[in-house]
C-alpha cells in the first residue's frame, strides 16, 4: 500500500504539491489527471526517492520513503517507474536493457535474468528484438521496452508518468493496450496521463490535479460523468 | 643525387629517442586519464562552488605553457624540495598532470552529455550511484568523450617533444643531435615526423574503429 499523507514538495520558490493526500491500495490503479504545471508528475517521483519532499510522508509498505535510514536502492526494487521520454540505455540491446538490472542490483545469473526478461519483452510484444539496439525502436518499441524492464524487477507497484505524451499519435494505441493489461493482470498502478478515455476504462478511481492540490478523486463515473470541483468541470470540457 | 651520412647507428638513436617519446607518453596519457576520470567526476558531482579550488588547480596546468611548467617544475623539485629526481621522472610527472587537466575537462563534458531521464531510469531501478555510474554513465560518457580523448593522446605525444628541457633525449631531442653532427636538417627532420606518424596512426585508426563500431549500436 501506499500512504501519501499531507506531501509539500517546492522547487526553489514555486511550490508544486501544496499537502497532497492519497492511499493507494494493492490492485488499486489510480489515474492522475489535470493540467501541465499542476504537479501529477512530480508526485511520482517523490513516491520513488527521485524528488526529495519540503514536509509530509509517503509510506510504502510501511516503509518511509524520505526517511534518512531508507535504504532508497532496496525501495526502489518494487517500485517501478516509466519516464514520458524515452530512457533506454543505447549502448545496450534490448535484452541487455531488461537484464542489466535484474542481475547487478539483484545479483541474478544471466541465465536467469533472460529468461525473466524474454517472458516480460514476450509479453510487451517484443521477443522479436532481443538483439536490437534501442535506437532502432520506434518510440512505442521504447516505451514498452522500458514497461519490460521495470517489470523484470518484479515490482509490486508501477508508476507511469505520461508514458504516451512523447509518442506519434498511432503509437499511443500499442503502449495503452500494454497499460491495460497490466492493469487487468491485477498490478497496483499510478499513471499519470492526459488519456482520457483511456483513464475512464482502467481506473479504479482518477484523481484531478490542479495547482499542486487534489482538487477531487472519484471512481471513473464520478469524475467524468459528474464532476464536483469547478475546475475538473472546466478541465474535462476542456479536454473533450 | 641524394646522398646521406646518416648511419644505421644513427637510425638506432632515433628509434631509442622514438622509445622514449612512446614510453613518456604512455605513462601520461595512463596515469593522466586516470586522475582526469577522477578530477572530472569530482567536479560533477561537486557542482562549480565546491569544485573551484579544484577547477583552479586544474586551469593553471591548462593555461601555462608546458615548456615553463617543466622548467619550474624541475627547479622546484632540486631546489626546493632538495629532491634528487632524474628529469624521465619530473617529465612524466608534468606530463600527467598536464594531461589529467585537460581530461578532466573532457570526462566533465561527456558526463554531462548523460541525459537525466537514462539517469533516473537506472536509479528508479534500484542502481546504486555507483552502479548508475559504472554500467551506464561511463559507457556512455566514453562514446562521446572518446574524439576529443584521442585528439589529447596525439597532443600530448607531439608535446612531449618539450620534455628534453629536463634533459629527456626523446625524439625531437635525437634528432637535433644527429642535426648537429650530420648537417642535414631537413632529411633528418623528415625522418622524425615519419617517426612520429608511425607511433600516431594506430592511435588515431583505433579511435576511428571503436567510434565507428559504437555508432552501429
Amino acid at each position: 500500500m501506499i500512504e501519501i499523507q499531507n506531501v509539500r514538495k517546492s522547487f526553489g520558490q514555486l511550490e508544486v504539491l501544496k499537502g497532497i493526500d492519497l492511499n493507494v491500495e494493492k490492485g488499486e490503479v489510480v489515474t492522475v489527471i489535470g493540467g501541465s504545471g499542476s504537479g501529477k508528475s512530480t508526485l511520482l517521483t517523490c513516491i520513488n526517492g527521485l524528488e526529495p519532499i519540503v514536509s509530509g510522508k509517503i509510506l510504502v509498505d510501511g516503509t518511509e520513503v524520505h526517511a534518512k535510514s531508507t535504504d532508497l536502492n532496496k525501495l526502489r526494487q518494487k517500485i517501478g517507474i516509466v519516464f514520458q521520454q524515452f530512457n533506454a540505455f543505447p549502448h545496450l540491446t534490448v535484452m541487455e536493457n531488461v537484464t542489466l538490472a535484474p542481475r547487478k542490483v539483484l545479483g541474478m545469473g544471466k541465465a536467469e535474468a533472460e529468461a525473466i526478461a524474454e517472458k516480460h519483452l514476450n509479453h510487451v510484444g517484443l521477443g522479436d528484438k532481443l538483439g536490437t539496439y534501442p535506437t532502432r525502436l520506434s518510440g512505442g518499441q521504447q516505451q514498452r521496452m522500458a514497461i519490460a524492464r521495470a517489470l523484470a524487477m518484479s515490482p509490486d507497484y508501477m508508476l507511469f508518468d505520461e508514458v504516451t505524451s512523447a509518442l506519434d499519435p498511432q503509437l499511443v494505441g500499442e503502449v495503452l493496450e500494454t497499460l491495460k493489461m497490466l492493469a487487468e493482470e491485477g498490478m497496483t498502478m499510478i499513471l499519470v496521463t492526459h488519456e482520457m478515455s483511456f483513464a475512464r476504462d482502467v481506473s479504479d478511481r482518477v484523481a484531478f490535479f490542479h495547482k499542486g492540490i487534489m482538487a477531487e478523486i472519484g471512481t471513473p463515473a464520478e469524475l467524468f460523468e459528474n464532476p464536483q470541483h469547478p475546475e475538473t468541470q472546466s478541465f474535462l470540457a476542456s479536454v473533450r | 643525387m641524394f646522398d646521406t651520412a646518416l648511419s644505421a647507428n644513427d637510425l638506432v638513436f632515433l628509434a631509442k629517442g622514438a622509445g622514449i617519446t612512446i614510453v613518456v607518453t604512455a605513462i601520461s596519457v595512463v596515469i593522466g586519464t586516470i586522475l582526469g576520470i577522477i578530477f572530472g567526476v569530482i567536479r560533477v558531482q561537486l557542482g562549480a562552488v565546491l569544485s573551484a579550488p579544484l577547477t583552479l588547480f586544474l586551469d593553471i596546468f591548462r593555461s601555462v605553457p608546458l615548456l615553463i611548467q617543466l622548467v619550474l617544475a624541475n627547479a622546484f623539485v632540486g631546489m626546493v624540495l632538495q629532491l634528487q629526481l632524474s628529469g624521465f621522472f619530473v617529465a612524466c610527472m608534468v606530463l600527467s598532470l598536464y594531461t589529467s587537466a585537460y581530461c578532466a575537462e573532457i570526462v566533465r563534458g561527456g558526463i554531462d552529455a548523460v541525459p537525466t531521464v537514462t539517469r533516473r531510469a537506472a536509479r528508479s531501478l534500484g542502481m546504486s550511484w555507483g552502479q548508475d555510474m559504472r554500467y551506464i554513465v561511463m559507457p556512455l560518457a566514453t562514446r562521446v568523450a572518446l574524439p576529443s580523448w584521442i585528439g589529447l593522446a596525439l597532443g600530448v605525444m607531439k608535446d612531449s617533444a618539450l620534455v628534453y628541457v629536463v634533459q629527456v633525449t626523446e625524439l625531437l631531442k635525437s634528432t637535433q643531435i644527429l642535426i648537429t653532427r650530420l648537417q642535414e636538417p631537413l632529411f633528418l627532420l623528415l625522418i622524425c615526423g615519419a617517426f612520429y606518424f608511425i607511433i600516431s596512426f594506430p592511435l588515431a585508426r583505433f579511435g576511428g574503429y571503436l567510434e565507428k563500431r559504437w555508432s552501429n549500436d
